[in-house]
C-alpha cells in the first residue's frame, strides 16, 4: 500500500530539530525512517529543498454550504498544489461550524475528499454572532483546534473574555480577527489616500489596532494564548512586539497579500484586491516584513478565501472581500522575504510555515523527526514561474496575482508518505 | 492632426490629462452656442441612442444630461431605479448587457457605488458617462464649475478655489480637485475635521477648517450642499452649527473679494450652508453653473461618441 521513499540529496530544513543541511530521507508505512527500505521509490531532491509538509492554519474551503465557491476537495488540492500537506479551516461555513455535528460532518467530508490533512476551528459564539458562547467543551471534545469567529470578530469585551477563560480549560487557543466594528464601519478598503481618491469608504487601522491591544489585555489578564490572524497594520504589529517582550502569550500571523500589495491596487475597483483586512500602505507592510524578521510575527498564513466570478464581478462596495492564496502563498512568501527583502533566512520562513503553527495548535506535525508522519515538501526556492490563475484546481478564479512573475514554488507535496502531487506529473490518481 | 480624446467613456477626472480636460472644455464652449440659438439643435448624434440609467435620485444631473442628447439629435430613453429589473434583484451588470443588446449607444449612470461607472465601462462596448458614482466622482459637475470659473475669469491658473462643506462624502468636491489642481488653481478645502480630514493634503491641496481664514482670499468659493439624507450625527452636532461655522453668511459675505465668484452644485439648503440673498446676490454664478452644464454635457457626450474635438477643427 503505502509506499516507500528515498528522497535523495536535497537541502533538508527542519527548523524544529535545527537541521538545514544536504542528506537523504527515508520513508516507510508513511512514517519518516532511519534507513532505506528496499525497492524505496527514488526522488532526487538535489538542488531542491526538502521540509516538513507546510502548514496553513488559514483557509476557508466553504463547506458546507457554500460548495459553488470551493469544496474540501477542491480546497485541499489547492493546498497541494501551493505545497502546504495540512490546513486549519475558518468555521464561517453554513452551517456555521458551531456544533460538533458539523465539525463531525466537516471532518468525513475531509477523510472521503481532501487529499491533504484538514483541521477544524470552531467558533467562539453561536452562529459566530459574537452573544452567546458556542458549546466549547463539545467542540474540543469533536477535536477542533482553535476557536475563533473568523471575519466576524467579538465586539463584546464581556463575551470575549469569558470565551477565552473558558476555552483555558481545555487548552484550546483562540484566534481572532482583530476589527473594531463601529470603526471600520461600512468600510471595504484602507482608510487613506487611495479610499480618499476613489471615494470609498475607509476601514481604518485603527480599527484593527484596538482588538490586537484588547487581545493583549485579554492574554496577558488570563494566561491564555490568543493568536491575531492576518496582521494588516504597522501600529498593531508594533502594539504586538511590546507585548511579546513582556511575555504575553500573544501571536500574530501574516499573510502574503499584505506584505506585497497595497491599497494603491484598489485604484481601478478591481474586487480582486477587496480583502478583510485591506491592503494597506507601504508603511505598514515595512512594518509587518520587520516584524516576521524580529519574530514579532512568527506564523505565516494565507486567508484562503474562494468567491465565485459573479459574486466579485460586481460594484466595489458589493463584493465579498477575500481572496485566493494557497498556491501563490509560499512564492509571495520567498519572493519578497528571501529574495527581495533578505528579512529572513530561508530555515525562519520554513519554521514560520511549519513548527510555529504547529506548536500554536498543538498538532501533531511540522517536523522531519525519525517516526514522525511522512508530510514532506519540497520546494525550489529559485524557480522562476508566472502564476497563472486558470491552472487552478480550486473552483474560484478570486486572486490579484494572476500573471504575477515570482521566485520558488513547492515542486513536490507528501502526505502520509504519499506523492499527492508534483510540479511535473500534476496530482496523483489515488490524492 | 492627432485626436487629442480617444476615449469612449467618461469615468473620472483623475483618468484624463490636463490636455484631455481642456478638450472637452474648449468643445463646450463650442456648443455652448447651440443653446443661445434660437433653433436649438444639431445633427452632431443623430441616430445614436442614450439611455439615462439613473440607480440614486437625480432630477438636475438627469434632464441636463437628457437635453444635451435632445439638442444633439440623439434619442433618449430614462430609466430610474425604482421602476428597474434593479429592483428584483438584476445586477448592474445585466441590467448594462441588456441595454447594449437593445444596441444603445450610450450609457450615463448614476449609481451609489464608486466605480459603478468604470465598471461597466471596462466591460460594455457602448459609451458609458459618469453622472455620479458614490463618493468617487462627478465628472460633469467638475468640468461644468471648471467651465464656469475659466468663462467668468479668464483662466485657471492661479485662482484660489475654496470648496466648503462635506467633502468626505463629495463626489462633485473629487471631480473638481481633479480638474482644477490639474488646470493650476490652487485648492482650498473648508469643513470640519471629521468631513474634510487631512488625507486630502494628499490629492495636492489645503485643507482648513475655518472658513474666517480663506474667506478673504478666496477667488472662488464653492459651497456644497450639506445632505441630509446621509448626515450622520456623528460627523457634526447639527446643523444650526454647522451653518454657524462654516455657512456662507451675510456677515461672511461682506468680507469676501468684490469680485469673487460665488458657486453651489445644487440642490441648495438656503440658510444652512448659505445665505439666502447672498445666493441670489450680484457674485453668484449659480444659475450659469446649470446653463454651463448642459454645454458641457453636449461636449462630452460628442467626443466619447467619437466626435472630432472643436478644438483640433478650429486649430487645423
Amino acid at each position: 500500500m503505502s509506499e516507500s521513499l528515498h528522497i535523495q540529496g536535497g537541502r533538508v530544513i527542519d527548523p524544529v530539530n535545527g537541521i538545514d543541511e544536504i542528506r537523504d530521507l527515508f520513508v516507510q508505512d508513511g512514517r519518516l525512517v532511519e534507513k532505506k527500505s528496499p525497492g524505496a521509490t527514488l526522488i532526487d531532491a538535489s538542488g531542491k529543498v526538502v521540509t516538513p509538509g507546510l502548514i496553513d492554519i488559514h483557509v476557508h474551503f466553504r463547506e458546507p454550504g457554500q460548495s459553488h465557491k470551493e469544496t474540501i476537495e477542491t480546497g485541499s488540492r489547492a493546498a497541494a498544489m501551493g505545497g502546504f500537506t495540512t490546513v486549519v479551516c475558518m468555521p464561517n461555513t453554513n452551517p456555521v461550524a458551531d456544533s460538533p455535528a458539523t465539525i463531525a460532518w466537516i471532518q468525513e467530508k475531509a477523510e472521503k475528499t481532501a487529499c491533504v490533512n484538514v483541521f477544524c476551528t470552531g467558533a467562539i459564539t453561536r452562529g459566530i454572532a459574537g452573544e452567546e458562547m458556542a458549546p466549547i467543551g463539545a467542540l474540543a471534545a469533536a477535536g477542533v483546534v482553535a476557536l475563533t469567529d473568523d471575519g466576524h470578530c467579538v465586539q463584546n469585551h464581556g463575551v470575549m473574555r469569558r470565551a477565552v477563560e473558558y476555552a483555558k480549560q481545555f487548552g484550546l487557543p483562540i484566534m481572532d480577527h482583530c476589527q473594531e466594528a463601529t470603526l471600520s464601519a461600512d468600510g471595504v478598503m484602507n482608510e487613506g489616500e487611495w479610499s480618499t481618491r476613489l471615494g470609498l469608504p475607509g476601514w481604518p487601522s485603527l480599527a484593527e489596532d484596538l482588538i490586537v491591544a484588547r487581545n493583549i489585555l485579554l492574554a496577558e489578564e488570563t494566561g491564555h494564548p490568543i493568536h491575531c490572524q492576518h496582521i494588516s497594520s504597522a501600529r498593531s504589529v508594533r502594539l504586538l512586539r511590546e507585548a511579546r517582550r513582556r511575555g504575553v502569550p500573544i501571536t500574530a500571523e501574516a499573510c502574503p497579500h499584505h506584505i506585497s500589495l497595497t491599497d494603491e491596487g484598489l485604484k481601478n475597483f478591481d474586487t480582486n484586491f477587496k480583502v478583510n483586512p485591506p491592503l494597506r500602505t507601504q508603511a505598514d507592510i515595512d512594518e509587518i516584513i520587520k516584524g516576521i524578521a524580529d519574530g514579532t510575527i512568527t506564523i505565516l498564513a494565507s486567508d484562503h478565501a474562494p468567491h465565485a466570478p459573479y459574486e466579485k464581478e460586481v460594484e466595489l462596495d458589493k463584493a465579498p472581500f477575500g481572496m485566493l492564496g494557497l498556491e501563490t502563498e509560499i512564492a509571495v512568501f520567498l519572493e519578497i522575504l528571501l529574495h527581495q527583502r533578505k528579512a529572513c533566512t530561508l530555515p525562519q520562513i520554513i519554521a514560520m510555515l511549519t513548527v510555529n503553527p504547529a506548536r500554536l495548535l498543538g498538532l501533531d506535525c511540522g517536523t522531519l523527526s525519525l517516526g514522525a508522519i511522512a508530510d514532506i515538501t519540497i520546494l525550489d526556492p529559485d524557480l522562476a514561474w508566472k502564476y497563472d490563475k486558470n491552472d487552478s484546481p480550486s473552483l474560484s478564479r478570486n486572486t490579484p496575482f494572476h500573471g504575477f512573475s515570482l521566485r520558488g514554488r513547492a515542486v513536490q507535496t507528501i502526505v502520509d508518505g504519499k506523492t499527492v502531487w508534483n510540479l511535473e506529473n500534476g496530482f496523483s490518481e489515488q490524492g | 492632426m492627432k485626436k487629442i480624446w480617444n476615449s469612449k467613456d467618461l469615468c473620472a477626472l483623475a483618468d484624463h490629462s490636463e490636455e484631455e480636460l481642456r478638450v472637452i472644455l474648449d468643445t463646450a464652449t463650442a456648443f455652448k452656442g447651440v443653446g443661445e440659438r434660437n433653433l436649438k439643435k444639431v445633427p452632431a448624434l443623430r441616430g445614436k441612442t442614450m439611455v439615462n440609467l439613473f440607480v440614486e435620485p437625480s432630477t438636475r444631473t438627469r434632464i441636463s444630461f437628457e437635453l444635451a442628447a435632445m439638442r444633439l439629435s440623439a434619442d433618449v430613453v430614462n430609466i430610474n431605479a425604482s421602476a428597474s429589473s434593479l429592483e428584483k434583484g438584476e445586477t448592474l451588470l445585466d441590467t448594462a448587457r441588456n441595454l447594449e443588446a437593445l444596441r444603445v449607444d450610450l450609457i450615463v449612470i448614476r449609481h451609489k457605488s464608486a466605480g459603478s461607472a468604470r465598471f461597466l465601462a471596462d466591460r460594455l462596448k457602448a459609451s458609458v458617462i459618469n453622472a455620479g458614482d458614490g463618493a468617487h466622482e462627478h465628472p460633469t459637475q467638475g468640468l461644468l464649475d471648471a467651465f464656469t470659473i475659466r468663462e467668468k475669469l479668464g483662466t485657471l491658473e492661479g485662482v484660489r478655489v475654496s470648496i466648503v462643506g462635506d467633502i468626505l462624502f463629495s463626489r462633485v468636491a473629487r471631480s473638481n480637485i481633479e480638474i482644477l489642481t490639474k488646470l493650476g488653481a490652487k485648492v482650498t478645502l473648508v469643513g470640519p475635521p471629521t468631513l474634510v480630514p487631512k488625507t486630502f493634503e494628499s490629492l495636492g491641496v489645503r485643507v482648513a477648517h475655518n472658513i474666517d481664514e480663506v474667506i478673504g482670499e478666496s477667488d472662488v468659493i464653492n459651497l456644497l450642499r450639506i445632505q441630509h439624507e446621509r448626515q450622520k450625527t456623528e460627523y457634526f452636532p447639527g446643523l444650526g452649527e454647522y451653518t454657524a461655522r462654516f455657512g456662507l453668511t451675510r456677515k461672511r459675505a461682506e468680507r469676501l473679494k468684490p469680485e469673487c465668484l460665488i458657486m453651489h452644485p445644487g440642490p441648495m439648503n438656503r440658510g444652512v450652508e448659505i445665505d439666502s440673498q447672498v445666493a441670489d446676490g450680484r457674485r453668484s454664478v449659480i444659475l450659469d453653473q446649470v446653463t454651463n452644464g448642459l454645454a458641457v454635457r453636449m461636449a462630452v457626450l460628442y467626443l466619447c461618441s467619437g466626435g472630432a474635438p472643436f478644438a483640433t477643427i478650429t486649430a487645423s
